[in-house]
């Protein structure tokens, strides 16, 4: 012990701190509960249920602004979340990018 | 000799801050001091109160992680340097702070060569402000930049760029002599690139031997594109706030000129900051897919701030009878409708090229 600590910048571990951004599917139902999820268990599940409640929002809304759409893509510069209606729910994947496959 | 801005590190590392303060001090020699900060809530408080030339973060900080300091920073003090400085090796946590707007990323250095290199660095940032040019332009119009040129009477070209377009103005000894821009050539061509309401621009070695075909004085020129430009918004229709148009595209005949492009079947504009529908083409009653786009634009753009993931560059959506994409101009919420016979790439790829044509 001590070795490791006398060398200042090694092995601080930022990792464990920051989020990543996640890769992977989760499902919604109808009230907007996730139902499976194959996210990171490390990505906060508080971070999901925004994601999930935009999305379903955003649905919703069209669906009464008489355009119910079936598919949503919202595209980052380094995100991309892909939502699909499941019958008032949705499944979502939500895919991170690097910057040059996110460049128009 | 030390100029008047300073470097402020923030790390959570107290060795690592006095190295550096020491460091950055002895090397950095345009910097007026090097300071400190342990959080980012310390950090910030000083950018309030000191000139900070450069901030130099690491990304993992208690509290308030790097990502966030990054995003407040950027939007709060527009013209510091940011520099990431990390042990993180992850080209995800790059591509999001590139994307959140830092202009350096380095890992730390390891080594005395590595150490060196990103002294110089920061000594070459520095420098850049603190030389030869001035940052904040963006205050100034592309006219004011083309007056201050003649008046030093400078022999170059200068290269403006806005969104895809891009033109070029040749001067010789303060005399502008041509410019040209896509099919434009001459003065028309001038009267194009200075109606360009933002964009960057580069100074490029000058070129005598081009031939001229713009005889008329600068100021006569200026004076007869301002004039257009004058008569464009006070001929563009009211807004639904009552004010006036402020700058010219997108407006109604360019949303007319909609029609020439195959599959799309009708458009909306909305003011990016108000949210107010500003122009829509080809819809009987705007206002329940205004209401939709706003809300969605508006929640998925604070989901990006949340997430740190960037600028929210786009929406594409399917629904039964058509395919919709949403994107920025300027200003500008756009969302263009297609027929559903189109897939989301070719309506991705059409936006594209719509708002390319309506930015130039």
């Amino acid at each position: 012990m001590g070795f490791l600590n006398f060398i200042p910048f090694l092995g601080k571990g930022d990792c464990e701190k920051l989020e990543r951004l996640p890769s992977g599917t989760f499902t919604l139902d109808a009230n907007g509960a996730v139902i499976s999820s194959t996210l990171p268990q490390s990505f906060p599940a508080a971070r999901i249920k925004e994601i999930g409640r935009c999305v379903l929002h955003s649905l919703r809304s069209a669906r009464k602004a008489q355009v119910p759409l079936s598919e949503l893509h919202v595209h980052y510069s380094t995100l991309k979340i892909i939502a699909r209606e499941m019958r008032g729910g949705a499944v979502v994947f939500v895919m991170p990018q690097t910057i040059e496959e996110s460049s128009y | 000799m030390a100029g008047s801005t300073k470097i402020l590190i923030l790390d959570d590392d107290e060795d690592f801050l006095a190295l550096y303060q020491k460091l950055l001090s002895q090397h950095v020699t345009t910097a007026a001091a090097v300071l400190t900060a342990g959080t980012g809530h310390r950090a910030l408080a000083l950018l309030e109160s000191e000139q900070i030339g450069v901030l130099i973060v690491d990304l993992n900080l208690p509290k308030m992680d790097g990502l966030q300091v990054i995003s407040i920073v950027r939007r709060k003090h527009p013209q510091t340097r940011l520099v990431v400085l990390t042990s993180l090796h992850d080209e995800q946590f790059r591509a999001r702070a590139y994307a959140l707007g830092v202009d350096q990323y380095w890992i730390k250095p390891e080594t005395d060569h590595e150490t060196g290199l990103f002294l110089e660095a920061m000594e070459a940032l520095m420098r850049r402000d603190a030389g030869i040019g001035f940052r904040g332009v963006q205050n100034k119009s592309l006219g004011d930049i083309v007056q201050l040129e003649c008046l030093a009477q400078s022999t170059s070209i200068l290269r403006i760029t806005h969104g895809a377009a891009e033109g070029r103005l040749w001067l010789v000894r303060g005399e502008l002599i041509d410019a040209e821009t896509q099919s434009l050539t001459g003065e028309a061509a001038f009267q194009k690139i200075l109606s360009w309401p933002e964009g960057t621009f580069e100074s490029l070695p000058g070129d005598e031997t081009r031939p001229r075909t713009i005889f008329s004085s600068i100021q006569g020129l200026l004076l007869n594109t301002a004039q257009a430009i004058d008569e464009a918004v006070s001929q563009a229709p009211p807004q639904e706030d009552g004010s006036a148009a402020t700058s010219l595209p997108p407006q109604g005949p360019v949303l007319g000129d909609l029609a020439d492009y195959p599959g799309v079947e009708c458009a909306l504009v909305l003011d990016g900051e108000t949210g107010a529908t500003r122009d829509h083409w080809g819809m009987q009653d705007p206002r329940p897919l205004s209401e939709w786009m706003r809300k969605t634009v508006e929640e998925f753009r604070a989901l990006g701030d949340t997430l740190h993931a960037g600028e929210m560059r786009r929406i594409l959506a399917t629904s039964n009878d058509r395919k919709l994409a949403i994107s920025s101009v300027g200003k500008r919420d756009v969302c263009v409708a297609f027929q559903s016979s189109h897939t989301l790439e070719t309506a991705r790829e059409t936006l594209r090229t719509i708002l390319t044509k309506w930015a130039s």
